[in-house]
């Protein structure tokens, strides 16, 4: 029984990080239609923008609560800055393109960053301060809780209500709306498309870059090539959840969180990623538009 | 109009491919016929990037070692490198050896840490007549391909076993977990001669769990160790990964002592892993506290020219390029005109088919050679056979525990 | 007898090219020219999915690697003693004959696996479709990799080397063939309806699943003898060559060459296969020059180099959708 509860910490902890980077991935998808495919990989910038901040900061050599906000916050601003410049040079060339060729853009973006990575971060794993010193809380019935997994949870349970509220509840929020629902319609209710679309990479940007340091934050080993993994498990998070809905990136980024756990622990650790693309599959067979998806009606 | 700019596109393209073909074979007839040219090979990009790295790197400290010397000349020839990548890719590692072989016109090939791109490549050297030594493929297999392939290394077996008996012998465990990575050929190998030997030593492995390398998370895999209670846990991983595994366990409360090869070996396994891997033991190629002259050296060299302190890969690269310099020079010295078939100017010609064929002999007769990673002597199937050496980790540092001879 | 020069003169020209090529050419311009011959077999059969049909498949690699390691299989356990019973015959004929049994065979495997994978895009389309055949080709990858029977993570190796730049391109003749006459007949008219609008097309009386599924094992199948030609040229095989990476590789040739080009595909994967190889030179900036280059492709031709047009030898445009708007 301790090892259930145990492994659901566990579950909880990671899919709560795949929750932050499919958010990201169904928000530029809700309003572009676009798989942003480098996605992941300004996740592995985030924790990259992390490092550097808390060098800055001297985070690393005594660590408060203070200075790991800073660092959390200056790696999200740098990487909204990242997130406008991809989506300005590379993505609005292309964006009254034929789908896939976006797509194919938004691959070679992804490749660049990682390449360029290796060539600016060189290709060993870098070790990241710790800016949160370990401990342990025991929860009872043997059952832990680090301190940083807390961390990781709370941090991305504020992040995914503030980014709720934006969506639902400000101006610009609406406009995200109005834009998802219809890039015409939006540009003749004087709602400026461009600055829209490039607000939502900035957004879904700073949320990767945000899952980058709270993952680096427990696991402190960061290395250009971090972001592939996670990222296309976020993706299928995102799919699961049915794409463009944000409360249904969130579940399926803990669903697919709390799957992979249990399938590691208690079926096959050899076939776990295999187990988890079976679960998903059969989710999709009975649900064809994921969790929250809504079918679609074809217009004739 | 469209079609003609493709067209005119795919045109250029193969000119310039066609360009650089003759282009490379051209300027390597007529600049350099002075020259030894050797290929190394190894995925500088890619998820396995660190490796093809650390293999740069060891060849480059050798080499700069060789001009320091005598001028990077051996036999009177300057010895130059040709470094390519294959992105961690087996069927691009064949396409890059057919390269280096065909149009560099190198003499020998250094490559491949991953067996599984050795294995892809070991078949056009041998075919081609080209010595490749590799450096740290530890897959049996590699050298089963021809007479021109070598290695530095000890092979999986010997390693598994040796981890086996020190843990059922100086350790006196009897309940193992293992934790290894599926997709990694040394992982995987290594855990089963280990499994092999440490039941046959008495033991039991109590659970066998698996990760992916590039994974960030091990809690599952760790908490399902844990509900088992084994002695100790097995991790024939590599450094990138297992300093993240110690510290997950650690925080799940798994105090029992962690074991692992040659692959956890790099300055970067204490920084990432830190207190956690108090109580670890692996095997090795070489103990850093060990005070010969050589190793030391080598250490402190590595560590001016790069800034950071060489892992197990970078040792076995350097080795790998001293033994064929030290093979070059023999054969300079012993068989002078043999060795005028090396010369990049004699490329595609009979001689140097003959000299490649002694220069294969020569590294094949390795004996006693002492090396950074130990002394090497190549058996009859052209592996290194030498001792292995068990560190433990205490209080943050590497000391020498013990030594294990095949 | 007219019908049958083209075949003739195509068979006499693979045949006295596979004579001379490796003769004349350095073997590493050679092992390039076949991986840009094996390249094009994929790009044009998942162009048939992806391109034809408007079926969003990412999972390529997974059909690569069954074809793969399935011919690989035959080979070892009936291709080598065929070869050995076959001695009075030369032995490129006897191990020709042996290849061209184990490509069938991978590519029939290969066809059952697309066939699994065509049977959920009844229900799901588009991006969940693209999802879906991504976790076949990784659940392959993964099964593939735990398999100690075929080699696991250690891999398979001693592949008799039986492809040479016949067979290779023998398939690439066989697949732009099959293509093209598929894309003039009444069952290519219904991919293309499915492509463009399915709804319309399904109103207009087009089976439109049957036609999905069709693409899919044709796809599939020739997937599949990629991955054998790809074994038995390189004798050795590892399930770290189709990963996803592998699968976008091919998807790339397809959308930069124009989604249902054949000629298209082929130029694609022949610019994207020698790319790499020419940015050799430039070391530690090639993937980065690689990738910068494919961004702006993109940007500057977005409908892929051919745009849906093709090209032929005589010059003409052709133009095989003109009935696009009718469809």
């Amino acid at each position: 029984m301790s090892e259930f509860l145990q492994q659901l910490v566990n579950g909880v902890t990671w899919g709560s990080v795949y929750a932050l980077i499919a958010l990201g991935y169904t928000m530029v998808y809700g309003i572009l239609r676009l798989i942003n495919f480098a996605h992941g990989d300004v996740y592995m910038l985030g924790a990259f923008m992390g490092l550097y901040a808390s060098r800055w900061f001297h985070a690393g050599e005594s660590p408060n609560a203070f200075k790991a906000l800073a660092v959390l916050v200056t790696s999200m601003v740098l990487c909204a800055l990242i997130g406008m410049v991809i989506e300005r040079l590379a993505y609005k060339p292309v964006r009254k393109s034929p789908r896939l060729a976006a797509l194919i853009t938004a691959i070679g973006v992804s490749l660049l960053l990682e390449n360029g990575g290796v060539l600016l971060f060189g290709a060993s794993p870098r070790f990241f301060p710790q800016i949160v010193e370990q401990r342990n809380i025991p929860l009872g019935m043997g059952v832990t809780l680090s301190n940083q997994q807390l961390i990781v949870i709370v941090v991305s349970l504020v992040l995914m209500l503030a980014l709720r509220w934006l969506v639902t509840s400000t101006r610009v929020g609406k406009a995200m709306q109005a834009v998802s629902h219809n890039h015409m319609a939006a540009a003749l209710m004087g709602i400026s498309v461009d600055r829209i679309i490039t607000f939502t990479f900035m957004i879904g940007s700073a949320l990767a870059a945000a899952a980058g340091v709270l993952v680096a934050l427990q696991s402190p080993k960061i290395e250009p090539y971090m972001g592939i993994l996670p990222g296309l498990k976020a993706f299928v998070a995102a799919v699961l959840g049915g794409i463009g809905n944000i409360p249904g990136a969130v579940v399926g980024g803990l669903v697919m969180g709390v799957a992979e756990v249990l399938v590691t622990g208690y079926l096959s650790p050899t076939y776990r990623d295999a187990i988890a693309f079976v679960l998903l599959i059969f989710i999709l067979l009975v649900r064809p538009a994921g969790i929250f998806g809504k079918a679609v009606a074809e217009k004739v | 109009m469209r079609l003609r700019q493709a067209l005119v596109l795919v045109a250029a393209l193969n000119a310039t491919f066609l360009a650089t073909g003759c282009g490379g074979a051209g300027g390597s007839k007529t600049g350099g016929g002075a020259e030894l040219v050797v290929g190394v090979y190894g995925s500088l990009t890619g998820n396995d990037a660190t490796f093809g790295e650390s293999t740069k790197l060891g060849v480059e400290l050798a080499l700069a070692e060789l001009v320091a010397a005598k001028q990077g000349k051996i036999g009177g020839l300057t010895v130059r490198t040709v470094v390519e990548d294959d992105q961690g890719r087996a069927e691009e590692a064949a396409t890059v050896v057919q390269k280096l072989i065909n149009q560099d016109r190198v003499i020998a090939v250094i490559g491949e840490v991953a067996s599984s791109r050795s294995l892809a490549a070991a078949p056009i050297c041998q075919a081609a007549g080209v010595p490749m030594i590799t450096p740290s493929s530890t897959n049996p297999k590699v050298t089963e391909v021809g007479s021109f392939i070598s290695r530095m290394c000890f092979i999986d077996p010997f390693q598994g076993t040796v981890m086996a008996r020190f843990a059922a012998r100086n350790l006196g465990l009897k309940k193992v977990a293992i934790l290894k990575d599926v997709k990694s050929d040394y992982s995987v190998g290594l855990s089963q001669y280990f499994t092999e030997a440490f039941k046959a030593a008495g033991g039991s492995i109590v659970v066998e769990q698996a990760y992916t390398a590039g994974d960030q998370d091990f809690s599952a895999q760790l908490t399902a160790i844990k509900a088992r209670h084994p002695d100790a846990i097995f991790i024939p991983g590599y450094y990138t990964e297992v300093g993240l595994i110690a510290r997950k366990a650690r925080e799940l409360g798994l105090t029992c002592p962690l074991l692992g090869g040659d692959g956890w070996e790099s300055d970067q396994l204490l920084e990432i892993g830190g207190e956690a891997l108090n109580g670890a033991y692996y095997s090795n190629h070489f103990a850093s506290d060990n005070p010969d002259p050589k190793l030391q050296e080598f250490l402190k060299n590595f560590r001016a020219k790069f800034g950071k302190d060489p892992d197990a890969i970078g040792g076995l690269a350097y080795d790998a390029a001293n033994v064929l310099f030290a093979s070059l020079e023999k054969l300079a010295t012993e068989d002078a005109d043999a060795f005028k078939g090396l010369a990049s100017s004699m490329a595609g010609t009979v001689e140097r088919k003959e000299a490649e064929q002694d220069l294969a002999l020569l590294i094949a007769a390795t004996k006693d050679y002492p090396g950074v990673t130990g002394i090497i002597t190549l058996d009859a199937n052209r592996n290194a056979s030498k001792p292995a050496v068990v560190l433990e980790i205490k209080g943050g540092k590497k000391i020498f525990n013990t030594s294990i001879n095949p | 007898m007219k019908r049958f020069v083209g075949p003739i003169v195509t068979l006499l020209a693979l045949v006295a090219l596979n004579v001379v090529l490796p003769r004349v050419t350095n073997p590493y311009h050679f092992q390039v020219l076949i991986l840009v011959g094996i390249n094009i077999v994929l790009a044009v059969s998942l162009n048939l999915v992806n391109g034809f049909t408007g079926q969003f498949s990412i999972g390529h690699a997974g059909f690569m690697a069954v074809g793969a390691y399935a011919s690989a299989m035959f080979t070892f356990k009936f291709g080598v003693p065929l070869v050995a019973a076959l001695g009075m015959l030369p032995s490129p004929v006897a191990q020709g004959v042996a290849l061209l049994l184990a490509l069938v065979a991978g590519g029939l495997l290969a066809a059952v696996a697309g066939w699994l994978v065509g049977l959920p895009s009844l229900r799901l389309r588009g991006d969940y479709l693209a999802i879906v055949t991504l976790g076949f080709g990784e659940i392959i990858r993964v099964v593939i990799l735990n398999v100690d029977a075929i080699g696991g993570a250690r891999g398979l190796p001693g592949i008799p080397p039986y492809a040479n730049f016949f067979w290779v391109f023998g398939a690439v003749v066989a697949v732009v063939v099959v293509a093209r006459h598929l894309a003039t007949s009444t069952h290519g008219r219904a991919l293309f309806a499915i492509r463009d609008d399915e709804v319309a097309a399904e109103a207009l009386g087009v089976d439109t699943t049957r036609y999905k599924v069709i693409a899919f094992v044709l796809g599939a199948f020739f997937a599949g003898v990629a991955g054998g030609l790809f074994a038995h040229f390189l004798s050795y095989l590892n399930p770290s060559s189709f990963t996803f990476l592998k699968s976008i590789e091919v998807i790339a040739m397809v959308v930069l060459g124009g989604m249902g080009s054949i000629t298209g595909s082929v130029v694609a994967a022949v610019v994207l296969t020698l790319l790499p190889e020419v940015l050799r030179p430039v070391k530690e900036y090639r993937m980065v020059i690689y990738s910068l280059m494919l961004i702006v492709l993109m940007i500057t031709r977005p409908q892929g180099l051919m745009g849906t047009r093709e090209l032929s030898l005589a010059g003409l445009f052709r133009r095989p959708r003109a009935a696009k708007g009718t469809a």
